[in-house]
């Protein structure tokens, strides 16, 4: 993975000495909340229902031992002793104390880690696929250019009062794992006709209370101007954004009212402009980055054959475990969803559990998802029943990737201030609903994802069964919705009708799942059986 | 108010700015002042006759001014840009780097805040109208010589 030198260090450093700066300007009164609120937002700190909320920045959702273990530090200094991974590859911690913030982030600086960027209105930090450097089907590693995007974004001049925020993913395979077109800014690595790599590029996505799944704006963008293209996309919403409706700020409403043709239209002609500056990074310190991120070592010579004899690990396996592209490893997803737990909450002692099994059997590589779970992502396949046991140890081998209660789900009003109803609960009592394995089997893959309120942290857009929580006159309300992906069959989910109160949304989901098993065909997913049959049957089920 | 912070050696321009269409109707005006939601390039044209580009920042968090002045830069316009209205120290140092060579904040800044804020970071990720080295240029040294 990518080393600071000492330029990225020096700049990480200096980002917690200003922070520290205008911390105390805060605490000593001479910022007022008004002026404070962008400044901290722009370091990920959040004040929240009942403390302050420090996000920290997981770029491109890469980590190692070292760095998990100070994250498990900071959980048990300064927080509850956990953590929560986020729905965009972060972490969070929910009971910060304002006077803490600085050295938080200096602890963090000493493991080459930080919270810029990832929050307020600025270019957020990047998200890329999980299965980056290890999946079969990608054609090249896509966090080289993360990495690179994140310096050239990194404090960038003219982009740090952006109307609204700006997210960026990055993915290199067919498998769309990372939620693409649900982001501002959406590239993927690909090959022309000439055998040159470039991005094809997505521009305007975004969930929120106005769902717009990013359109294709370019084919083919040659690699090395990824940075300018990415510019003039940021220049041209920048200059013509509204900045008189916090609602409306989004790119997608400016791609919305200019229309994909003169949005683009307008984003070329920025970009020939740009091109001219000369401002993109040279291949030499893309090769520089690139070198980093190597491959391991993958030893050769390794045996495929895996001792399936203990049925509970078999079935660990055949739920967890994905195919690596070096012969004789494996991809090892584990679970933050477990019986009766909290969608991407961790504790100190499973960060550290994690950060060991990473040191000893992953190349000392770790990956958050945006699903709200961890990867190992490079574990040779006669070591996994040693992992399966350490994880089953710690409460982490919950067989659930892809089923029913592999459940996103935003912190809700349980922890945030923008929420209108709960989130955690609604997910517990759904997993406890389904809790029998073989039940959740036989459903196969069904992405559950709830919001406690329109900002849709939850992803209840990309849902194959979306949950929205609303105030409804005081008491909290849920709309159902249905027939959202966030993979490579994007799509946005549509509500169903009237919603319900706690109980009776758990009821909704029960009855459109049992509809979905009456009217399958063999094999097929909810997702594409509600494709081809609508939203009737299911209303049908659910209102009676 | 006091006078504006500038960094530049001339002296300052006395001509107060117009707003940018009475600019580009008044043939003999030298000092303009643009909105943010005003199109820079309107003025491009006119830039031969300009000294003194005011830019309003009505709230501190409307960031179009800072590609109105990083577009007039890469035009070559070498006259003052002055930033005007809601500028917090905290912005100097990006507004530096997008080419503002003045400044005329409603609340003045405090005195020393301004060398703090600027010399904060040791250096920058990218290059900008300002000229600095970026990392990546010093990283490899052959593309460090501006």
């Amino acid at each position: 993975m990518y080393k600071y030198d000492e330029y990225d260090q020096a700049m990480v450093d200096a980002r917690v000495e200003e922070f520290r700066d205008q911390t105390r300007r805060r605490i000593e009164g001479h910022l007022s909340e008004d002026q404070f609120k962008p400044l901290r937002l722009k370091n990920g700190l959040y004040l929240q229902l009942h403390a302050y909320m420090l996000r920290v920045a997981v770029p491109y959702g890469t980590l190692n031992s070292r760095q998990m273990r100070k994250l498990a530090h900071i959980a048990r200094k300064y927080d509850r002793g956990y953590g929560h991974f986020t729905t965009r590859q972060n972490i969070q911690y929910n009971w910060i104390k304002l006077a803490d913030a600085p050295d938080i982030l200096a602890e963090l600086a000493t493991v080459e880690m930080h919270a810029i960027q990832t929050s307020g209105e600025s270019i957020r930090n990047l998200s890329a696929d999980h299965y980056a450097g290890a999946a079969p089907d990608e054609i090249c590693d896509p966090r080289p250019w993360a990495e690179l995007i994140r310096q050239a974004t990194t404090f960038h001049p003219e982009f740090s009062y952006l109307p609204r925020k700006f997210k960026i993913a990055v993915i290199a395979a067919q498998e769309d794992r990372a939620a693409l077109r649900w982001h501002d800014c959406a590239l993927r690595i690909i090959k022309n006709e000439n055998g040159e790599q470039g991005f094809e590029v997505y521009a305007g996505g975004g969930m929120g209370r106005t769902p717009i799944i990013a359109f294709p704006i370019r084919a083919f963008c040659p690699a090395g101007q990824i940075f300018s293209y990415i510019q003039a996309i940021l220049r041209v919403w920048n200059r013509h954004a509204r900045r008189d409706n916090i609602h409306k700020q989004r790119m997608k409403i400016l791609v919305h009212e200019l229309g994909e043709e003169e949005f683009r239209r307008q984003v070329e002609m920025e970009f020939e402009h740009i091109l001219t500056l000369g401002r993109d990074f040279p291949q030499a310190e893309y090769d520089r980055i690139a070198a980093h991120f190597d491959p391991p070592p993958f030893e050769t010579g390794l045996s495929e054959e895996l001792d399936r004899s203990d049925p509970d690990f078999a079935l660990w396996v055949d739920r967890q475990v994905a195919a690596h592209k070096a012969p004789g490893y494996a991809i090892v997803n584990i679970s933050l969803k477990p019986d009766g737990g909290i969608t991407g909450d961790i504790s100190a002692e499973q960060m550290e559990l994690v950060a060991d099994l990473a040191e000893r059997y992953s190349f000392d590589d770790l990956r958050s998802t945006h699903v709200q779970n961890l990867v190992l992502p490079h574990v040779r396949k006669r070591d996994l029943h040693a992992v399966w046991q350490a994880l089953d140890a710690a409460g982490l081998a919950s067989v659930n990737l892809g089923l029913v209660t592999d459940i996103i789900a935003c912190p809700g009003l349980d922890y945030c201030s923008l929420a209108n109803a709960r989130s955690i609960p609604v997910a517990q009592q759904i997993a406890e609903r389904f809790a029998d394995l073989d039940r959740q089997l036989d459903l196969g893959e069904l992405k559950i994802k709830i919001s406690g309120c329109i900002n849709a942290c939850g992803h209840h857009h990309a849902a194959h069964i979306g949950i929205l929580g609303v105030d409804r006159k005081g008491t909290e309300n849920y709309q159902l919705l249905l027939g959202g992906s966030g993979a490579e069959d994007v799509s946005q989910a549509k509500i169903t009708g009237p919603g319900f109160d706690e109980t009776g949304i758990v009821d909704a989901v029960e009855r459109t799942i049992e509809r979905y098993r009456e009217i399958r065909e063999p094999g097929e997913r909810f997702l594409d059986c509600y494709r081809r049959v609508g939203m009737d049957p299911f209303k049908e089920a659910i209102y009676g | 108010m006091g006078d504006p912070l500038r960094f530049r050696d001339d002296p300052a321009p006395d001509e107060p700015g117009v707003s940018l269409d009475a600019f580009l109707n008044q043939k003999d005006a030298t000092s303009v002042l643009l909105e943010a939601g005003d199109d820079v390039r309107a003025l491009l044209p006119e830039l031969g006759r300009v000294r003194l580009v005011e830019i309003d920042f009505p709230r501190f968090r409307d960031g179009r001014g800072f590609s109105s002045a990083s577009i007039l830069r890469e035009a070559g316009y070498t006259g003052e840009i002055r930033a005007i209205g809601d500028v917090l120290i905290d912005l100097v140092f990006f507004m530096r780097r997008c080419g503002f060579d003045s400044f005329e904040p409603d609340a003045p800044f405090h005195p020393g805040a301004v060398d703090a804020a600027l010399s904060r970071y040791p250096d920058v990720y990218q290059s900008a109208t300002d000229g600095r080295v970026p990392i990546w240029a010093l990283r490899h040294p052959q593309f460090a010589t501006e």
